[in-house]
């Protein structure tokens, strides 16, 4: 019993540590960027089509172009992001301990990632609803879940994989057999070498892979998802102006889309909202009318820069992961409500 | 003096072990309390919820954690007692022609050994795996003269009529032609402690090559072979354990999914140390009830 005590006070020292950097004062960590006129974001760089580190030495990808969104929204005289590429254990200690003002990493939303008893996150809403996929050879003829009755799939260990795998065949009656590899380069492998009719992880894991393949339009993800993975930015809990901020910056790509407003018009729109008056809607989405910018703490016409920064959701979407990408992934249900998506916002008003 | 030094010494190492031991049960209870688990094996009961490839028995993703890692453990120990033999024949042969007179057979065997032993086994594996295997056609060999004897793809082997997958024939070759280099010097060795007076002696009373290892030289040669055989066996079981790199279901491979699926790490690499352990007795106690048998065979005239 007695050597566990000064076990305990070592515990203690280092909560109380951890808790000296959370109360660092009490102002919000968006006049910290906006003095310092950049934005500090954290990114994988290593994950094609969300952020990559380019051979020029630039990023890409739909988180990188989330940040660059935040930036002009936060920073509207620069819209200048400095990126910071962290691996998957380090990002949430580096949102703690203040290096990173925001991650756009890849990281799926869960409730002990929000709750304050866990990691105590605020989540910005979803920007890529990842799941669980299917890959196959397009001359294979397999379009469905139930064209693989029968056949070999090629899975990796980790995570919740190989179960998800099993409800989705089961709860389908399809039989099928499972060749359980270690490593995801394994699966790739045993895939094309043609052991397997199909390998299967996360949709944007296989995209990436399918990237580095010697002839990638011979691959197909099918549509079927079998488990949710939803990525969201994050940023410190406890900061409700910085993660209302990144909310409503989400938002404004995704109502741009519903309305239709792109990077090459958005100007011409805007114009068009200022002779108009009775285009109300659009004048408060604009940040002509009303002021809704300025209750978030930001310029009333942020939309606008975060538009011609990088163009709405849709745009984001297929720049990075569209049909014409380095990596294809279908949009399924990142798609807008009204076509048959998950993707809504709230009204600007 | 020398023995009070002795006393202090074994007491030292003993005070040394227990400190050792203690520290780390220690650390155990202490992290297990923090993070809440205690040692439970309630999820043994509980439904697996994951399919195998290969199962000896029926199974179904419905059936227990426990049941599906009895599954792996008979995946294991089939791979592991057909590479033995496997690797024993190999290994005989290898190791008695490189004694043989014939040179070609000499090199060969040289030329086996030196180069399996120098490539590490995880390589091979691979190798066999998706060289080898995987890049058999996709549809089986249906005419020619072997077809009936064997069929091979890389869907799957058929061996006169037994179907085997793909996974289970690259662990098995595998593991089968690495320990049969290992072997093979073994029972170099042993031939090589037979007195060469028994080989001049046979050849000069006409015996053919064949007849006179078999009769002669070999069970003189057995009690020296023996002990470094059960090694090598021991061996070939641990290294079964490489069988996931090749997507075969052994105890390991499902270990692991069952270790991820339910969190329960340290229960779960317990059990994968007693199975091993219980492996490895086994192939302990057959090689010791063999090796009492040769050494009473001998006493005996």
């Amino acid at each position: 019993m007695l050597k566990r005590r000064p076990l305990a006070v070592l515990l203690g020292l280092a909560l109380l540590s951890g808790c000296a950097t959370l109360g660092e004062g009490g102002a919000s960590r968006l006049d910290l960027i906006r003095q310092r006129r950049s934005l500090r974001c954290g990114v994988s760089g290593k994950i094609p089509g969300f952020s990559y580190l380019q051979t020029d030495g630039s990023y890409s990808g739909l988180d990188v172009d989330l940040c660059k969104a935040f930036a002009a929204a936060f920073v509207p005289e620069t819209g200048a992001v400095d990126y910071r590429p962290l691996t998957a254990p380090e990002r949430f200690t580096a949102l703690r301990t203040g290096e990173i003002d925001l991650l756009s990493r890849n990281t799926t939303m869960n409730l002990s990632r929000d709750a304050a008893g866990g990691n105590g996150l605020s989540f910005a809403p979803v920007v890529f609803h990842d799941g669980q996929g299917l890959m196959v050879t397009t001359d294979s003829g397999i379009n469905r879940l139930e064209d693989l009755q029968g056949q070999s799939i090629c899975v990796g260990s980790g995570t919740t994989t190989e179960q998800n795998l099993n409800d989705a065949f089961e709860a389908r009656g399809i039989a099928y057999t499972p060749i359980k590899y270690q490593d995801l380069n394994q699966v790739v492998a045993g895939y094309l070498q043609g052991r397997c009719q199909a390998m299967t992880s996360d949709r944007s894991q296989l995209a990436a892979a399918r990237s580095g393949f010697a002839d990638p339009r011979r691959h197909r993800i099918l549509e079927e998802v079998l488990s949710k993975e939803p990525l969201a930015p994050a940023s410190v809990g406890g900061d409700q102006r910085l993660a209302d901020a990144m909310r409503w910056v989400v938002y404004a790509l995704i109502t741009a889309e519903e309305l239709g407003i792109t990077q090459a018009t958005v100007q011409r729109r805007y114009n068009e909202a200022k002779r108009r008056p009775e285009l109300t809607r659009l004048r408060r989405f604009f940040g002509i009318d009303a002021g809704l910018g300025e209750k978030l703490g930001l310029n009333d016409d942020f939309v606008v820069k975060v538009i011609r920064a990088t163009g709405h959701y849709g745009e984001i979407y297929n720049r990075n992961l569209g049909p014409q990408s380095q990596v294809p992934i279908p949009r399924g249900l990142n798609r807008l409500g009204r076509d048959g998506g998950v993707m809504v916002a709230p009204p600007f008003q | 003096m020398t023995s009070r030094r002795r006393w202090w010494l074994q007491a030292l190492v003993v005070l040394i072990a227990l400190t050792l031991l203690g520290v780390l049960v220690n650390n155990l209870t202490v992290n297990l309390i923090r993070t809440g688990l205690g040692l439970s094996f309630r999820w043994l009961v509980r439904p697996a919820g994951f399919a195998l490839a290969e199962h000896p028995l029926p199974y179904a993703p419905s059936d227990s954690y426990a049941w599906a890692l009895l599954m792996g453990w008979l995946n294991s120990l089939k791979v592991i007692l057909a590479a033995l033999i496997l690797a024993t024949l190999f290994g005989v042969s290898a190791g008695a022609a490189r004694r043989s007179v014939n040179p070609l057979l000499r090199w060969l065997a040289a030329f086996y050994v030196g180069l399996i032993r120098q490539i590490p086994l995880l390589l091979q594996l691979l190798f066999w795996y998706f060289v080898a295997f995987l890049g058999l056609p996709s549809a089986p060999n249906s005419t020619g003269p072997l077809s009936s004897l064997l069929r091979l793809s890389n869907q799957g082997i058929e061996l006169v009529g037994v179907p085997l997958s793909v996974e289970f024939s690259a662990v098995l070759v595998g593991l089968s032609v690495f320990s049969g280099a290992a072997i093979a010097e073994v029972v170099r060795g042993g031939l090589d402690a037979v007195p060469r007076g028994q080989w001049e002696a046979f050849r000069s009373l006409g015996l053919t090559e064949g007849l006179g290892l078999r009769r002669v030289i070999l069970p003189q040669a057995l009690p020296a072979i023996l002990p470094g055989l059960s090694s090598q066996y021991l061996n070939l079981a641990k290294n079964s354990t490489l069988a996931i790199a090749v997507g075969y279901a052994d105890l390991y491979a499902v270990s692991d999914t069952t270790i991820t699926q339910t969190g329960r790490a340290i229960e779960g690499f317990l059990l994968l140390l007693l199975s091993f352990l219980l492996f490895n007795l086994l192939i302990n106690g057959g090689m010791q009830l063999i090796n009492h048998r040769v050494v009473k065979g001998r006493q005996r005239p």
